[in-house]
């Protein structure tokens, strides 16, 4: 039986604490992981508060996910879409977001950084191309 | 008859902050919490209508902002920063609350 | 379900996992291996300490092939293997040394 790989996106959009979508999703991938396929997560609209760094849910009693993301890497998820228009429109930059990496096994273990900020445009491109797309 | 409204879906996924907004009356209070803190940040379309409403006070819950990442820097000027206290004290003194969900 | 160490009970679920995290102790883990006729030794307690670092930094228990992957770049190649692994922990590096661990199931492990 013939393996063929496939291009799997999962499309995150929803604020990270209010809703349980980010952190079901965030699951979803770590356990999709397994299967061995082209795994990118994108992030548009309220999705992109899920990776605004320095969270500290101390004071609200709830389980803060934020240190999650860092260990895709670990996963082989290592795309990470993040779209700009949507930062902008909530007076954010690239700045305000954690600094995820992941170490490339083809280049000597280098590291190297997991987002990647890409226009609309370019993101309805990359869309385009998958195989399977789960919303969140 | 003062009213404290709360606010506590993100302004950029549900109509409630533009809504709270648009019925708030000068005199009453605005309180941001959950998801409504969003509204808070500074250099967003939603934190121009913030400045541009006058007459009324606009609060957000910092144990809220501080478990989203959202440094005190960036929020907009003349809205103040409260704690849970802070939210109690709010609802006692005003004669009701609507709640904006 | 409960497991009796210290002189404490402590609660578990339904396949043993500790319920609560944060009352995880070193004497968990011993009683929790007693009862799967295993005796800790340094080589055990250097994978449950690392799972706990693991958890720390990153709010998750690693799926075993990550754990392979990460015990090898940090402990030394000829422990990052599942032979290794395996052999500490028959049921499983991820399932049983995570139980020990005082760490929930791991995250994709299927």
């Amino acid at each position: 039986m013939s393996e063929q790989i496939k291009k799997f996106m999962y499309i995150n959009r929803r604020a990270p604490y209010g809703t349980i979508y980010a952190w079901e999703s965030l699951e979803v991938v770590l356990i999709g992981a397994a299967f061995d396929q082209d795994v990118s997560l994108a992030f548009m609209d309220d999705g992109v508060y899920q990776l605004i760094k320095g969270q500290d849910t101390s004071e609200v009693d709830m389980k803060n996910f934020s240190p999650t993301y860092q260990a895709l890497g670990d996963y082989d998820v290592t795309k990470l879409f993040v779209e700009k228009e949507s930062l902008e429109e909530r007076g954010l930059t690239l700045e305000d977001l954690m600094p995820l990496t992941y170490e490339d096994e083809d280049d000597d273990w280098a590291e190297k950084a997991s987002i990647r900020l890409v226009s609309r445009a370019e993101l309805a491109d990359i869309l385009e191309q998958q195989d399977v797309i789960f919303s969140f | 008859m003062s009213t404290l409204h709360t606010v506590n879906k993100s302004p950029f996924e549900k109509s409630s902050m533009e809504s709270c907004l648009a019925y708030a009356k000068a005199g009453s209070s605005v309180l941001l919490y959950e998801d409504g803190i969003y509204g808070a940040i500074k250099g967003t379309t939603v934190a121009e209508k913030v400045t541009a409403k006058n007459g009324v006070n606009f609060y957000v819950l910092g144990p809220d902002l501080k478990a989203r990442g959202v440094s005190e820097d960036k929020v907009v000027d003349g809205i103040e920063i409260v704690d849970y206290a802070k939210f109690v004290t709010l609802a006692a003194e005003n004669d009701k609350v609507q709640a904006w969900v | 379900m409960a497991i009796e160490a210290n002189g404490k009970t402590f609660e578990t679920d339904e396949e043993g996992y500790l319920t609560n995290l944060g009352e995880w102790e070193p004497a968990v883990a011993e009683e929790m291996a007693k009862e799967d006729d295993l005796e800790l030794t340094d080589e055990h307690w250097e994978i449950i300490n690392f799972l706990r670092e693991y958890y720390e930094e990153y709010q998750i228990a690693p799926a075993v092939r990550v754990l392979t992957k990460a015990v090898g770049k940090r402990l030394g190649k000829e422990k990052g293997n599942s032979k290794y692994l395996y052999a500490l922990f028959p049921y499983g590096p991820g399932k049983q040394a995570c139980r020990f661990a005082g760490l929930p199931k791991p995250t994709g492990c299927i």
